[in-house]
């Protein structure tokens, strides 16, 4: 069920303003792809225009083409709402619903989508949260609300809710920015478990986590305040940080920054 | 830990380091921004988590800090307020009941039981059966009208209209609830009568079954009924429910909203999933304050009814009567006993409306760690 995405010169905008520019780079199924670059760069943007998310923003739109195995989710006639039921979508800060159980949040998703049986749900959220390794800290407060769990645990709730409507791809924008090293540790390795079954593209800012969990890296970068963020470089993950092709790649893995 | 100090003695702050068992006390933060909402619109359900208490508890915990001038100015002003308002409510009160109690003593009808207003006879017989039905009635059944609407006008503004529409929209709404009641009610009387009777018919012809659309004939005469009153109070309190709304549901997080998007929710299962429960205890919360506003209408209400005491279900008959609409009818032509009396029903309202906060604060607390305010 994991796709494979392609992005054909990608632009995205703010309104009138150019985030980022001309943007082509493919996503192979059931791998991790990491986005790394410095703040302002683009990767929030390009990673919400996969689900499109992007648009939800007033006045932004983009060109180009990203292809979901053949089919352009940019496509006359497709609706978003179902490329955003194929591709999930997890944030940079940990956002359960405030008003929601901790059942409710995991089946959320499965709810919009028509599930209804009580039974049903239970062992779908079950399953879930098994997956996002949080069911055996989770299972005795279920009903409890989601708010009142620890940011990590919250932020397990989200890829929970996420992966329980089985997704093709999964996007996941600086998942743990917001988490202490043990919670982190604790998604890193969910997300190399979760890259048998899905696409993962991940944005960090962290550079030791886009080698440790990803194959493939991007490395974006931005000329100069108000230009476009652009794609620099895309290779193995290996290669990104041991022997890149760009000098300014190189400059950022090292941390000789501009 | 740490040493006493007098704060009434120790008016410098401490310099930083002098108490080395004291930490160094960051500025309480502020109430995050839902519970600021919440309480924007919402003071009366969030006692005892209010701003007020955060308050409170911030200047005990900085110790020190609190000894600043510009606190103890705030301090003093903010409790002086708070003393000032209870001395002065304790005082009506204690005015009204005074009052009251000569008239209630000289009633020989049963008070809650009596339907009939008679406090200027021999012997004086007056009860406030009939009056607090109909404040009731029409009270409800305007709440009933407006909050749905008013809703759907909110979530269109908040949600779903183009920013120049919404702010347009916005704008008329607040102009609305600007207008005075005496306009509602004139517009009621000589304009909404009319075209209310042949909605009258119409409802008593396929709903009369149900008791309460329907005349106590059956075929009419409708029109300065109960339902008039209801719909004129609607109108009235629609915007002011509408405004709130309006301001409760634009202060829901985008994080929530985008949440939900990103499961793949249309715009509507957005709005059920992430909006409207987030929203929900400044909904309601509106609804009370339109409620209050409801109970109390005099003048609109006074207007549009053709006053009488009875209980009456058929509420599209003309008829009925409220409170406030009785105080406004009969307070220039009452005498001692009847002036009494009206203020003895005056305090009649006030329990209700009493009652009617208490039951929303119990609603929302209910479900209080769920209303994201616990985030
Ligand atoms: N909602 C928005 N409206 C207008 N401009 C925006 C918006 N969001 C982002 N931008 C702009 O688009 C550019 C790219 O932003 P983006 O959030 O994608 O960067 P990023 O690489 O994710 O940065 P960070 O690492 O700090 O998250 C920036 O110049 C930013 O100012
Ligand atoms: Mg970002």
């Amino acid at each position: 069920m994991a796709k494979r995405i392609e992005i054909e010169s990608l632009s995205c905008f703010y309104g009138n303003f150019k985030a980022v520019e001309d943007v082509t780079l493919s996503v192979e199924p059931k791998s991790v792809t990491a986005f790394i670059g410095p703040s302002g760069c683009g990767k929030s943007t390009v990673l919400r225009a996969l689900n499109r998310m992007h648009e939800v923003t007033p006045g932004a739109h983009v060109t180009g083409r990203v292809l979901l195995d053949q089919d352009d989710i940019y496509g006359p006639g497709v609706d978003p709402v179902q490329v955003r039921r194929t591709i999930g979508m997890v944030f940079q800060r940990p956002n359960p619903f405030p008003t929601m159980s901790v059942l409710d949040n995991v089946v959320a998703g499965l709810r919009l989508n028509g599930m209804k049986t009580k039974s049903t749900l239970a062992e779908e959220a079950e399953r879930a949260l098994r997956g996002a390794g949080l069911w055996d800290e989770v299972k005795d407060r279920l009903h409890r609300p989601g708010a009142g769990l620890s940011g990590g645990q919250q932020q397990r709730v989200c890829i929970a809710r996420a992966i329980a409507v089985q997704p093709q791809v999964l996007l996941m924008d600086e998942p743990c920015s917001a988490l202490d090293p043990i919670s982190t540790l604790a998604i890193e390795d969910l997300i190399a478990q979760l890259r048998d079954q899905y696409t993962i593209v991940i944005v960090t800012h962290n550079m030791q986590q886009a080698s440790r969990v990803s194959e493939r890296t991007g490395f974006f970068n931005i000329s100069g305040v108000g230009q476009p963020g652009k794609l620099i470089e895309m290779d193995s993950t290996h290669k990104i940080f041991s022997n890149p092709t760009e000098k300014r790649t190189e400059d950022y893995v090292t941390g000789r920054f501009g | 830990m740490s040493t006493p100090r007098d704060p009434t003695r120790d008016r410098t702050p401490a310099p930083e380091g002098t108490y080395p068992g004291v930490p160094v006390h960051e500025e309480p933060e502020g109430p995050p921004p839902w519970d600021r909402v919440v309480s924007a619109t919402d003071r009366m359900p969030s006692t005892g988590e209010g701003p007020g208490d955060e308050f409170s508890r911030g200047g005990r915990l900085t110790g020190g800090k609190s000894t600043r001038f510009g606190d103890r100015l705030f301090r003093g002003m903010s409790v002086g307020s708070a003393a000032f308002v209870l001395v002065i409510m304790a005082a009506i009160a204690v005015f009204l009941i005074w009052k009251a109690i000569p008239a209630l003593n000289a009633n020989e009808a049963n008070f809650f039981s009596y339907e009939q207003w008679f406090p200027n006879g021999t012997p004086p017989m007056f009860g406030i059966a009939a009056l607090a039905f109909g404040t009731v009635a029409t009270s409800i059944l305007a709440i009933i009208i407006a909050v749905p609407i008013a809703v759907g006008v909110a979530l269109f503004i908040s949600n779903y209209a183009p920013i120049r529409v919404a702010q347009g929209l916005g704008y008329i709404v607040d102009l609305l609830a600007a207008v005075p009641s005496v306009v509602y009610g004139l517009w009621g009387y000589i304009y909404l009568n009319d075209h209310i009777k042949d909605t009258s018919a119409f409802l008593d012809k396929y709903f009369g079954w149900t008791v309460i659309l329907s005349s106590n004939s059956g075929v009419g005469p409708y029109g300065r009924s109960i339902l008039l009153a209801s719909v004129v109070l609607a109108i009235m309190i629609l915007p002011i429910v509408a405004a709130i709304s309006r301001e409760v549901f634009l202060q829901v997080p985008t994080d929530h909203k985008e949440a939900a998007l990103a499961l793949g929710a249309t715009r509507w299962e957005m709005v059920r999933t992430a909006v409207l429960p987030y929203g929900r205890p400044g909904v309601i919360s509106a609804t009370m304050l339109g409620l209050g506003r409801a109970l109390g209408e005099t003048i609109a209400v006074a207007m549009v009814l053709s006053a009488t005491f009875t209980i009456d279900w058929h509420f599209l008959s003309p008829g009925g009567n409220t409170i406030a609409a009785n105080i406004a009818n009969q307070f220039a032509e009452a005498n001692d006993t009847g002036r009494g009396a009206l203020i003895a029903s005056g305090l009649v309202l006030f329990v209700i409306t009493l009652i009617v906060n208490f039951a929303a604060r119990w609603i929302i607390a209910r479900r209080k760690e769920f209303s994201g305010a616990a985030s």
